[in-house]
């Protein structure tokens, strides 16, 4: 991220959203709305005094905004510079919390104190209109909410924690500075680590989320390490598939963290001691097991975020049945998409890891980058053609074209844009006055094989 | 009407998923009626109401149209188009004289060889039940 901020050559547009595509293949016009942070990116040096100068720092901590980078487990004021890795290194204004911008009332102490002037109440949402010839959709994914099988008891207590809360209290900036204490603020004894929440499994998503296995063993080696607590590590299958995975497993097996397959029925928490109890089949034992525990971690699933219909609507892609966006082809052609110039890279296509969305991220801006140094591209043959002596100009095959490949030029009449045309014909079977042929697919040739196949005898 | 009247059954099978399906059912060696006899669309948004008419009048014993499910269109929404247009059919049908159940729309998915052996099956026991397209048209 620091890498892509940096380059001389990458103009990083943050907080933005793309709201509309129009146009095709190396030719796209993309319209960005680019969302008002109340402060000028260019003035601010991201020193952080306005976070500290913020009425709602003074508040001490009760009127503070729950922090969505510590995951709700840490503050922060209305005026914030996100994390402390963030590109760019900016502060903002969070347009929900500040009372400037909620309630127009207040002793405006950022202002002030900003050295530079950088604050603006009065910003407001920009449109940036770009052209751009090859587009790369990245939007990864957003967590499943465990809240959704209420077996798991993730709402029932504060030491039932998901695996990316637990990476910011195990994180040495985090809210307990790298300690991993339970919500009592104690040394927890025993911590069970639960494996494919919401994942492979049918009442939520039936997909392998695919990395939860891993930071889910890492996750099982720092608390034992840090801790020394009794750690139990429920599974339904080890699926440690990448280089040097295996290996970390079976370290983490020599390390006397208990490993139970199965999947747990319910997590109940005792109202008293705050205690959690898991009941699961061990079916490498036979039996029901009840474990009792301080803290729980669950590995959930992941999902695409709940605007990916949107997004793919936006940029004409296709999604799969589990609603990650569609790649052309699952082997042969894993970044391109039903678009041609829009490709894919990371979890938008589905759940992958680091290492294999760096790959896959490369792969994409490589076909880019191909597209841009060959400066043409190759269509197939199987496009559709407007009879303009025919055709009346009502307009129906614009309406039915998935690809808004057809316009209606200057004379009224339809026409095809080849770039854009992907030879499905679907105009052909809408036109009334017959005037759009699908190539090597036209009317006679289909008539013709029907009559053909008729004389046969069946 | 005789037993042994062996309709013959036209069906537009789209590119992507439905022809594929079909061919995933040969290579996997499941039983599918020979009454069967495949066009290749490239999308079954292509087949417009006066194809399948035509293949009536050309002497089909019934026409069955084949698409990917909705939602998994190789054209985004190509079939969403022939899932409109396709009850016009039924009408027009109904509306000459022809049963309506000569005509059949149904999705098969590249996977779903399977079905594609249960549809083709079932249709071609529906029709041979209705038996020659020419006792319903006289011309």
């Amino acid at each position: 991220m620091m890498d892509a901020g940096r380059h001389p050559n990458i103009e990083l547009l943050d907080y933005s959203e793309v709201v509309e595509v129009q146009g095709y293949v190396g030719n796209f016009d993309v319209r960005v709305r680019r969302e008002s942070r109340y402060v000028d990116v260019v003035k601010c040096t991201g020193c952080g005094q306005c976070q500290e100068a913020c009425i709602l720092r003074r508040g001490k901590g009760k009127l503070m905004v729950p922090s969505e980078f510590e995951a709700g487990m840490g503050k922060r004021a209305a005026a914030y510079i996100p994390f402390a890795q963030a590109i760019p290194f900016k502060a903002v204004i969070d347009p929900n919390s500040c009372l400037q911008l909620t309630k127009g009332k207040c002793t405006q102490k950022c202002v002030d104190a900003c050295g530079p002037g950088a604050i603006d109440f009065e910003m407001e949402e920009t449109f940036v209109d770009l052209q751009v010839g090859a587009i790369v959709v990245a939007t990864g994914f957003t967590m499943w909410d465990p809240n959704q099988l209420p077996d798991y008891g993730y709402s029932k207590s504060p030491d039932i924690l998901t695996g990316l809360e637990f990476e910011r209290i195990t994180s040495a900036v985090g809210p307990t500075e790298g300690e991993i204490l339970t919500s009592k603020g104690e040394k927890p004894e025993k911590v069970a680590v639960i494996h494919c929440v919401g994942s492979r499994d049918e009442r939520a998503h039936a997909y392998c989320s695919r990395f939860c296995c891993m930071y889910s063993l890492k996750q099982a080696h720092q608390i034992k390490e840090k801790t020394g607590a009794e750690v139990y590590s429920i599974y339904m299958d080890m699926r440690t598939f990448g280089k040097d995975y295996e290996e970390f497993y079976l370290r983490n097996r020599s390390e006397d963290i208990q490993f139970i397959q199965g999947r747990p029925s319910q997590v109940t928490v005792d109202p008293v001691s705050g205690k959690c109890f898991i009941e699961v089949e061990d079916i490498l034992l036979g039996r029901v097991r009840v474990l009792d525990v301080d803290m729980v971690v669950l590995a959930t699933a992941i999902e695409p975020p709940p605007d990916a219909g949107r997004i793919a609507s936006t940029f004409g892609l296709g999604r799969t049945p589990d609603g990650w966006f569609a790649e052309a082809h699952p082997k042969l052609r894993p970044v391109e998409t039903a678009t041609a110039g829009v490709f894919l890279a990371g979890c938008a296509q589905g759940p992958r890891d680091v290492p294999d969305t760096v790959a896959h991220a490369g792969a994409a801006a490589m076909e880019a980058v191909r597209l841009f140094n060959q400066g043409k591209v190759t269509i197939s043959p199987t496009i559709a053609v407007v009879d303009a002596e025919k055709c009346v100009g009502c307009g129906e095959c614009i309406l039915s074209c998935p690809y808004t490949a057809i316009v209606r030029n200057v004379d009224e009449k339809a026409e095809v844009n080849p770039a854009l045309c992907h030879g499905c014909g679907t105009c052909a079977g809408t036109c009334l006055s017959g005037a759009i042929t699908a190539l090597h697919f036209t009317d006679e040739e289909i008539v013709s094989q029907i009559d053909a196949l008729l004389e046969l005898a069946v | 009407m005789s037993e042994l009247y062996e309709p013959k059954v036209v069906a537009f099978l789209c590119n992507w998923c439905s022809y594929a399906g079909a061919d995933n059912a040969g290579i996997a060696r499941m039983p599918s009626p020979h009454n069967v006899l495949p066009i290749r669309v490239m999308c079954s948004g292509r087949v417009s109401p006066e194809m399948v008419l035509r293949a009536f009048r050309s002497g089909a014993d019934g026409v069955l149209v084949l698409g990917c499910h909705i939602g998994e269109c190789h054209y985004i929404d190509g079939n969403h188009r022939t899932i409109k247009r396709m009850p016009l059919v039924h009408n027009l049908l109904t509306y000459i004289g022809i049963h309506p159940d000569r005509f059949r729309l149904d999705w098969v998915s590249s996977a779903e060889a399977p079905k594609f052996a249960k549809v083709t099956k079932e249709f071609v026991a529906a029709v041979r039940e209705l038996g020659p397209i020419a006792k319903e048209i006289k011309a």
